[in-house]
């Protein structure tokens, strides 16, 4: 379906990336949005509570994001679709309702604008130190999908993708921006609400009494309702049977945990999401993700004009990760370097997925500010010789 | 053979398919639940539009018992998602049933916030002075001198009086009964399922199995008793004095009835004035037709 016109502000406007990431939220249908101020992703619900009463929905700025991350998943039951956004020590304090959206199967959006940590680390100042946290943070077993824009223009284009990406796999989807993009000025082109595809929540066709609220097909996704729609449904947090009544035995875990996590893992082809620029040919491949992604461009320029074959592999979906193209790469390419404002996260991604077959050179950074691009170029250089 | 003369009244307000419940013979969650599901059919309303929402423990199961639509949440975040629920679908008859560790321990801020914004809800706070599920630990509302694991040689801690806490943060409802009062913690539930704002009722409940045992105090019946002997209604009491002792003087009754506009019926009215004709007024309370969409 199209997006309802009511949310889109078409036209090209010059805007930062958080205000740009709620544009792209009420443009994909988000009508409820809940949030704890929290630099630098505060301005995000500043715009939503701004211009929601208009629109048509709600904002909630409630006690804490322990909070704002579960009123988000009872809108999302009783019909809307919703997000909350946050940063870092927020993050922190939503991890166990991440548990609760990938196992009650809560399509949410939890937009993250990463700043340095760890704790209160560095509120104003730039980093990519959440990735890992976004995959591994709750605990126990379940996936989830993780985007990583690089500009303004993609933190709404993206955003959207995030919204349907939630409904499709009934998952929760994060969107893990930074201080640089969510504080970045640029141009941005927002369409016509009718070049707009937003994907509907999977309703059920079925009655009440045929319904079973965790009933799913082949894809693995079970249809959804409503509360209030007198299918009189059920929904815990408990590990839990088909009807969503809880079962606490280990067939019944197996059972349900498996499917969590098959939904998307058997999906990750479609899932994929990653810009590839000279990849044919190339000896060193730079795999990044978000404003380091810019910054490694100018070093693969550089590094071009100094006749290294560099080729650039941009992570958009960060999770679930797209491992066989590493696997791929890694058979003809003679090292892979991958930047990014943590000590080296995503390194170990692009390490285990290239097994040993190329060698990986992180190129770490605590965050606080972006990498020098020469910092980036020397290790380019140096996986080359 | 006895004959079955005539069906349970509530039963249908059960999900029968998931009796026996797990909770202890004596314990008082069940007596609650009983009061709910009379009130709940004196109510009036259409229970396809009642939803209930727990957090965890024993009263934490209490929403996978109840045939409505019905979510079992997180610790001490029940309000949190009934917030947003009621916030995104107005017309829904929320309400959330808990236990006191539940509601005003872990989820103690949720608790004060959602009366300060008399978020349109209504609170089942069953309290049964303990940590039941995981073994009978020390609660916000263990009276001093009671024994609990994690307060052996006797709690020193001073409780909650979690009514004056609601009236003090500004609930428009406020009761206190216990589970010898069947009649008016019934009727207490049916006044506050047709409230407007936040209604909190805190049902006080034996556990034989951990309170009462660990205390020595004998059976569930042995704390009707103490429930029918110690009890003094005081409708309209000043909160402040309905403090609980160990084994003490219990004042039960209504103890607030008043009106204040909820939050969302407030930001209605100021986006109203705000924005003028432009705003259409965002929801539809309970019982009020959609029609004209």
């Amino acid at each position: 379906m199209k997006a309802d016109p009511k949310g889109v502000l078409t036209g090209v406007h010059f805007m930062d990336g958080d205000h740009a990431a709620c544009e792209g939220a009420l443009a994909a249908g988000c009508r409820f949005a809940a949030g704890y101020p929290i630099t630098p992703s505060t301005e995000v619900v500043e715009r939503f509570a701004s211009r929601i009463p208009l629109i048509g929905g709600v904002f909630i700025q409630l006690e804490d994001e322990i909070a704002s991350s579960i009123a988000i998943q009872g809108a999302v039951w009783a019909g809307k679709k919703a997000m909350t956004v946050t940063s870092g020590p927020g993050l922190s304090l939503m991890m166990e309702h991440v548990g609760l959206a990938a196992i009650t199967e809560t399509p949410c959006v939890f937009v993250d604008v990463q700043r340095g940590g760890p704790s209160t680390g560095l509120p104003t100042l730039p980093a990519q130190g959440d990735m890992m946290q976004v995959k591994w943070g709750s605990h126990g077993d379940y996936e989830i999908i993780a985007l990583s824009p690089n500009s303004p223009q993609e933190c709404f284009d993206l955003m959207i993708k995030a919204f349907n990406l939630a409904e499709i796999y009934r998952a929760p989807v994060f969107f893990m921006m930074d201080e640089v993009v969510g504080h970045m000025t640029e141009r941005v082109h927002i369409p016509e609400a009718s070049a707009i595809e937003i994907v509907e929540r999977r309703w059920t066709k079925k009655r009440p009494g045929e319904y079973r609220v965790y009933e799913s097909g082949a894809d693995l996704v079970p249809e959804m309702v409503k509360a209030g729609d007198a299918y009189r449904i059920h929904v815990t947090g408990l590990t839990h049977d088909e009807k969503g009544y809880p079962v606490m035995n280990a067939a019944a875990q197996g059972k349900m945990v498996q499917r969590l996590m098959d939904k998307i893992r058997l999906r990750k082809d479609e899932l994929v999401d990653v810009r590839r620029e000279a990849l044919e040919g190339a000896e060193i491949v730079v795999v990044s993700f978000g404003i380091t992604s810019r910054v490694a461009g100018r070093a693969i320029a550089e590094a071009r004009r100094k006749g290294v074959k560099v080729g650039h592999l941009r992570l958009v979906v960060a999770w679930p990760f797209p491992s066989a193209v590493i696997q791929d790469l890694a058979k003809r390419v003679k090292a892979f370097v991958v930047p990014e404002l943590n000590m080296g996260q995503m390194a170990l991604e692009v390490e285990r997925a290239a097994f040993g077959r190329a060698p990986v050179v992180s190129v770490p950074h605590a965050g606080g500010t972006v990498h020098e691009p020469q910092a980036i170029l020397d290790k380019i250089l140096e996986a080359a010789r | 053979m006895s004959e079955v003369l005539a069906e349970n009244p509530v039963l249908s307000y059960l999900r029968q398919d998931r009796l026996p419940h797990i909770w202890c013979p004596g314990c008082g969650i069940g007596t609650t639940v009983n009061c709910f599901a009379r009130a709940l059919k004196e109510s009036g309303l259409d229970m396809n539009k009642v939803v209930v929402v727990s957090g965890i423990g024993c009263t934490g199961r209490v929403a996978g018992y109840m045939n409505l639509d019905s979510f079992h949440t997180t610790h001490g975040r029940p309000i949190p998602f009934a917030t947003g629920l009621k916030l995104a679908n107005p017309e829904l008859k929320v309400v959330v049933y808990s236990g006191d560790g539940d509601l005003s321990a872990i989820g103690g801020n949720h608790f004060v916030h959602a009366a300060r914004r008399n978020m349109d809800i209504m609170v089942v706070c069953v309290t049964n002075f303990t940590y039941g599920m995981t073994g009978g630990q020390v609660a916000p509302t263990t009276p001093i001198g009671a024994t609990q694991t994690t307060m052996p040689y006797g709690n020193f801690e001073n409780p909650f009086n979690l009514p004056f806490l609601a009236d003090a943060c500004g609930a428009v409802y406020v009761a206190r009964w216990t589970v010898f009062h069947v009649r008016q913690l019934a009727r207490a539930m049916k006044e506050g399922l047709a409230k407007k704002g936040f209604v909190f009722i805190e049902a006080l409940a034996p556990c034989p199995t951990l309170y009462s045992r660990r205390n020595k105090l004998g059976d569930g019946v042995d704390q009707l008793k103490y429930y029918k002997e110690k009890s003094a209604i005081k409708n309209g009491a000043d909160t402040k004095e309905a403090a609980l002792s160990f084994q003490g003087d219990i004042i039960v009754g209504k103890f607030v009835d008043r009106e204040r506009p909820t939050w969302l019926d407030a930001m209605n009215r100021h986006y109203s004035n705000v924005f003028q004709g432009k705003y259409r007024p965002y929801g539809q309370p309970y019982g009020v037709s959609n029609a004209k969409d």
